[in-house]
């Protein structure tokens, strides 16, 4: 009969509790306005003010639609774009970011990837039609934020989207 | 490998000549032997005997026998069934014809007892009943609280003891929890031990965190976190709570693993529209580039020796998966089948690269060997994503997402592992939704 034996100090190290994570700032605040933009508010005899975030989503359309697993601009997405070009050139204070998405039909990485694409396509688009560059921040949020759930084509296809969103 | 796969010829060549001498001597010293590399295995009868003493061992033998459970390569026979008691196997030897008579090939029995210290000793013994003899006998000294982390130790020795290989009990998984609705999505950063059992978050959810993965020691967890809505790769030390940013890059850096030597991190870097496969070094923070191509090159994973690295790249037309040597030549396609092949992980052993597949509008996990060939499928569903290998190479860990409630519109997010024989899946218990799991190393 074998015995060996092993000494084993106190087991589980203790995880720190999270005192010191830099997790200080409010979840990204984009993510709320994306859900809200495909239904118009309520009608007010006023409307939107002029130049205003709301202004820009419901006169101009904060968004352009991607097909599967591409990022190249369709007629639709280049006609959005040239009026969000003209917007933000009547309005040229305001800086925007550029948020690429993707459905999710494919790998968290890959998409990842490919929202950084279609956000980058849409950037391209805007400053070679005068957008200065300074303005204009991307962020790929890939499969995270989609916009519709669903678990179909349609629902898919509003999910594969680029965003303009104003800072 | 050369070396291991001798052994294991050399384990079976014994079995199977032991089983020869048995049939015509009683004497004979049969190896209780179970051949798990072959594809269909019968689990073995074990009697995993409560540990006879303070009331924890009854706890030590209900993890031990959970675990050798869960592996499909053991089946626990019923406490019911067992005529020697805990107390006359911990004064005496075993009455090994009352385990044969329950059809039992293997049985555990132990103690457990408080020391003058206060520490924990903890005693187990596996016996091969049918040759009549001790396999092995280990002591464990613990604080009171390590009960369940020795019941892990005890479970791999008794796993290794009878299969040849290196057990997996002893070792956490770090996944992402999620919460709330499927477009407001909360994830938080989690650790539990790999039976599901001391849960622990460790953010908070306040900032989005994905695709965490353990470091070699599995001290630290490299992840993706988008902190000041800047997307890029993190470290997290699990002992002092300290988050750092990996490098300074001019745009979203993820998809980042370490190397096996735990010096190095690669991860894709995006910029412009253009993924590329990037090389940190921890001590000297330089940044090296791996890939420099126009497609989507990202979920890099290093080879066990370091030599090599598999990754996915879409720049055949479609998301494929490569193999490239680590200073980023040398590259091969390794898959050719219908449709996409993803987020490729390396197992421990070598042999296999484990991946996502999207065919047909379903997605499985499968594996395939670093040159391309003997691919099969493990498990498939709606969306089945992210493998990774328990430190053994023979269990691997991932998530399935289902679309529930009215039109499909939520989502069940669930872990689940399967063996390399792929009739084994079960799905972990979770305290809340959860994917992108990572499976740590023995703990050291």
């Amino acid at each position: 009969m074998r015995m060996n034996y092993l000494s084993l100090c106190a087991a589980l190290a203790l995880v720190a509790a999270c005192s010191s994570t830099p997790e200080k700032k409010a979840e990204v605040a984009t993510g709320g306005t994306a859900t809200t933009t495909t239904t118009p508010p309520a009608a007010k005899p006023t409307g939107p003010v002029p130049g205003s975030k709301e202004d820009f989503v419901v006169n101009v359309g904060d968004r352009v639609f991607f097909g599967y697993d591409k990022f190249d601009l369709t007629p639709e997405a280049t006609a959005t774009l040239d009026k969000q070009a003209a917007w933000l050139k009547k309005y040229g204070q305001v800086t925007i970011t550029i948020e690429g998405h993707a459905d999710e039909r494919g790998t968290r990485e890959y998409n990842l990837a490919l929202g950084e694409r279609r956000a980058n396509a849409v950037k391209n688009y805007l400053t070679a039609t005068g957008v200065d560059l300074a303005r204009v921040q991307v962020i790929s949020y890939g499969k995270e934020r989609p916009a519709v759930l669903g678990s179909n084509e349609a629902a898919w296809a509003q999910n594969r989207r680029g965003v303009t969103v104003i800072n | 490998m050369t070396t291991r796969q001798t052994l294991t010829a050399l384990r079976r060549a014994i079995a199977l000549a032991a089983v020869m001498i048995m049939a015509v001597a009683v004497q004979a010293k049969a190896e209780l032997h179970l051949d798990i590399t072959t594809g269909n295995v019968q689990p073995l009868p074990i009697a995993v005997t409560q540990f006879y003493g303070e009331a924890v061992g009854a706890q030590i033998a209900n993890v031990v026998e959970a675990d050798l459970e869960r592996s499909g390569l053991f089946r626990p026979l019923d406490h019911r069934a067992f005529i020697q008691t805990p107390d006359q196997l911990a004064n005496g030897l075993p009455r090994y014809g009352d385990w044969k008579v329950i059809n039992a090939q293997a049985l555990v029995s132990g103690t457990a007892s408080v020391q003058p210290d206060g520490r924990l000793k903890v005693e187990f013994r596996l016996f091969d009943v049918l040759a009549q003899q001790q396999l092995t006998g280990l002591a464990y000294f613990t604080q009171p609280d390590g009960w369940r982390r020795i019941a892990h130790i005890i479970a791999d020795a008794i796993y290794k003891r009878i299969t040849g290989e290196d057990g997996y009990f002893d070792t956490r998984i770090v996944y992402i929890a999620e919460s709330g609705p499927a477009t407001a999505r909360q994830k938080r950063l989690a650790i539990m031990d790999q039976d599901g059992e001391n849960n622990l978050y460790l953010t908070d959810g306040r900032v989005l965190v994905l695709t965490p993965r353990f470091s070699p020691t599995a001290q630290e967890i490299t992840y993706l976190s988008y902190f000041n809505n800047r997307p890029r790769v993190y470290i997290f030390n699990v002992d002092t709570g300290r988050q750092e940013v990996l490098g300074d890059f001019p745009g979203m850096t993820f998809a980042p693993r370490f190397s096996p030597d735990g010096n190095k991190v690669i991860m894709s870097l995006a910029q412009n529209g253009n993924t590329d496969i990037y090389l940190l070094d921890l001590r000297t923070r330089r940044q090296t580039r791996l890939t420099d191509n126009p497609a989507i090159d990202t979920a890099p994973s290093f080879s066990p020796d370091g030599s090599k690295i598999t990754f996915e790249s879409d720049r055949g037309g479609s998301q494929q998966i490569y193999t490239m040597n680590a200073d980023g030549t040398n590259v091969q396609r390794i898959t050719f089948g219908a449709g996409k092949y993803g987020t490729p992980v390396w197992s421990p052993r070598g042999d296999l690269i484990a991946f996502t597949r999207i065919n047909g509008g379903r997605f499985s996990i499968g594996v395939i060997r670093p040159d391309g060939s003997g691919e099969r499928e493990l498990s498939t569903g709606y969306l089945v994503e992210g493998p990774t290998w328990a430190p053994n190479g023979r269990v691997l860990m991932y998530f399935k997402e289902k679309p529930t409630g009215e039109g499909g519109r939520q989502r069940q997010v669930r872990l689940y592992s399967i063996d390399l024989t792929g009739r084994n899946e079960r799905q972990m218990l979770t305290p809340t939704d959860a994917s992108d799991p990572a499976w740590s190393p023995l703990i050291p």
